[in-house]
């Protein structure tokens, strides 16, 4: 426990002074906010939503949650190529820790980001019940949690830039489209939203936008929220598995 | 990895000496931790390789090939941050960061970034976080590769004062056969992954019989003539050939040398050069493999002397 404390501590500090990420990761999802929000307000009536950024911020913090955690493999390639990962692992701190402690720095940076962006949004029109928000801020934190576990062990397992990239973005593109994260996908003809039925994150975004209309009684928020935790579960034990296993 | 058997003793300084792909850093890996052995047993520093790889953890240092620091960190807080894995207090990491810089030749550096640091300072680093916990073994993987001249002959005065004056027992890899002569109170020879021989260098060196004797010829066809003079030599090696250069080991080379210098002239033979080589490291692992550690250097290029 405390040398996930100390990873976290490092990898913290290291992005505090290196925030040139930390701020891309926010300007995007700020810009879809500010640059893409205000084509759907005259939709809003055809969403069947009285309020756009209900139906659009979730989106948005689900994007945020998966995206930003998805490429902090990249850093670690950075680090494992400067031979830091390997002294690391020489050292009698737990492997699990190693991983955790970088999961626990990317949380908090994507709390961060989530918090500033749903302020951004409530003067564009954002309005939500407050419990909703907190629990869409914590399933962004869940994520986050879960995809840059992942994106730790993959990054781990290919060792290059040039492997994981275009990885990343085979992956991303299908998940993104098939989400619903920018259009509600009830909007979909009936073969693609069974489609996108598959799509674990549709599911997820499904339950953020039924919290955000306080909408906690139907099965919709629930099952969002379960679905995310099996990703959770998912992502630490791929995680765990690559951080503990010799990597050559 | 094959048959590989090490006994190191405390305070010493040993080489893991061999070309590159022999299984050098293969078996550094697995003596700390990093890869799991397929068979066999090993302990390190006193803890049992397989049972308790944290207990070998805690009491070895490691400093690998590819360094240990990243360029946009800030060197003391690599020393702390990494020491703070071994539990160690930032105050006293601090403490001992700076005794360690102080010694090797690190001070003023503290706050700088990894980035700033030249290659032997950013090594000298490398070989700090490795000592931070006062390990009594600490493992040197190729510690002055891709290192100047004058950087890795520092480094080396360094690695010395580890044992004469920290009592650290030190396992080095190198490619290098100077740094192996220089540092080492043993070797270990590998190649295809088992030992081929151990001992101290001058041990080592005694197996080979002879010294060389180089011969470049001005004129390479006639290399038979000369080949059939060398072999004639009392208790000479069969000679052998490279480009029109003539090789030969013999019991007491420079004694030898007029003689056969005599009987070139008096075949007709010109020389354009001639050396005579006291046996080197090379020659034992030449001599052990069959192959030279010196691939890429043709020996008779560096340091012949003209005799025309």
């Amino acid at each position: 426990m405390n040398e996930t404390l100390v990873v976290f501590r490092r990898a913290m500090r290291l992005s505090l002074r290196n925030p040139t990420w930390v701020i891309i990761g926010l300007a995007q999802p700020i810009l879809y906010l500010v640059l893409f929000g205000p084509l759907l307000k005259p939709l809003a009536a055809q969403l069947g939503t009285g309020n756009a950024y209900r139906l659009f911020v979730p989106g948005i913090l689900v994007q945020l949650g998966i995206f930003g955690a998805l490429f902090v493999g990249f850093g670690l390639i950075a680090e494992y190529r400067a031979g830091v990962i390997e002294t690391q692992r020489v050292t009698p701190a737990p492997r699990t820790a190693l991983l955790m402690g970088r999961v626990g720095r990317d949380v908090v940076v994507l709390l961060v980001q989530a918090i500033l962006l749903t302020l951004v949004a409530l003067p564009l029109g954002l309005r939500a019940p407050a419990g909703g928000v907190l629990i869409g801020l914590l399933v962004v934190a869940l994520l986050g949690a879960a995809f840059s576990a992942v994106s730790y062990a993959v990054a781990l397992t290919l060792k290059s830039e040039d492997a994981l990239a275009p990885l990343l973005n085979a992956v991303a593109m299908p998940v993104l489209l098939l989400s619903g994260i920018l259009l509600p996908m009830t909007l979909a003809p009936g073969w693609l939203e069974r489609l996108s039925d598959i799509n674990p994150l549709k599911h997820v975004v499904d339950g953020v936008r039924a919290f955000f209309r306080g909408d906690f009684s139907g099965g919709t928020a629930w099952w969002g929220l379960g679905v995310t935790a099996a990703l959770v579960l998912l992502g630490f034990w791929f995680g765990t598995r690559t951080f503990r296993r010799e990597s050559g | 990895m094959r048959g590989v058997d090490i006994d190191v003793d405390a305070g010493e300084v040993v080489g893991f000496l061999g070309p590159n792909g022999a299984g050098k850093t293969t078996t550094l890996r697995m003596l700390t931790t990093l890869l799991e052995p397929t068979a066999g047993e090993a302990s390190v520093a006193g803890h049992d390789l397989r049972t308790d790889p944290v207990g070998v953890r805690r009491n070895i240092g490691y400093v690998p090939q590819s360094g240990s620091s990243l360029p946009i960190a800030r060197v003391g807080e690599e020393l702390t941050d990494h020491a703070a894995l071994y539990g160690i207090p930032t105050a006293v990491a601090r403490a001992r960061g700076e005794d360690l810089f102080a010694r090797l030749d690190l001070d003023g550096v503290w706050t700088r970034k990894v980035e700033s640091l030249s290659g032997g300072q950013r090594r000298r680093l490398d070989i700090a976080k490795g000592l931070v916990h006062q390990p009594p073994l600490v493992f040197l993987d190729e510690p002055t590769t891709g290192l100047d001249p004058q950087s890795r002959a520092n480094l080396w005065v360094h690695v010395s004062d580890l044992r004469d004056k920290a009592g650290v027992t030190v396992f080095l890899t190198t490619h290098y056969l100077e740094e192996a002569d220089v540092l080492c109170d043993r070797i270990l020879v590998i190649d295809h992954g088992e030992i081929v021989a151990v001992g101290t260098p001058d041990e080592l060196k005694r197996r080979v019989s002879g010294d060389a004797v180089l011969l470049r010829l001005t004129d390479a066809t006639q290399v038979p003539e000369a080949t059939r003079l060398a072999a004639a030599l009392p208790d000479a090696d069969e000679p052998g050939v490279d480009g029109d250069v003539v090789h030969v080991r013999i019991p007491n080379g420079a004694s030898a040398l007029p003689g056969l210098l005599r009987e070139l002239d008096r075949a007709g033979v010109p020389l354009a050069a001639v050396e005579v080589r006291r046996p080197t490291l090379d020659d034992v692992f030449l001599s052990l493999t069959g192959r030279s550690l010196r691939d890429a250097e043709t020996p008779a290029e560096t340091e012949l002397v003209g005799a025309r």
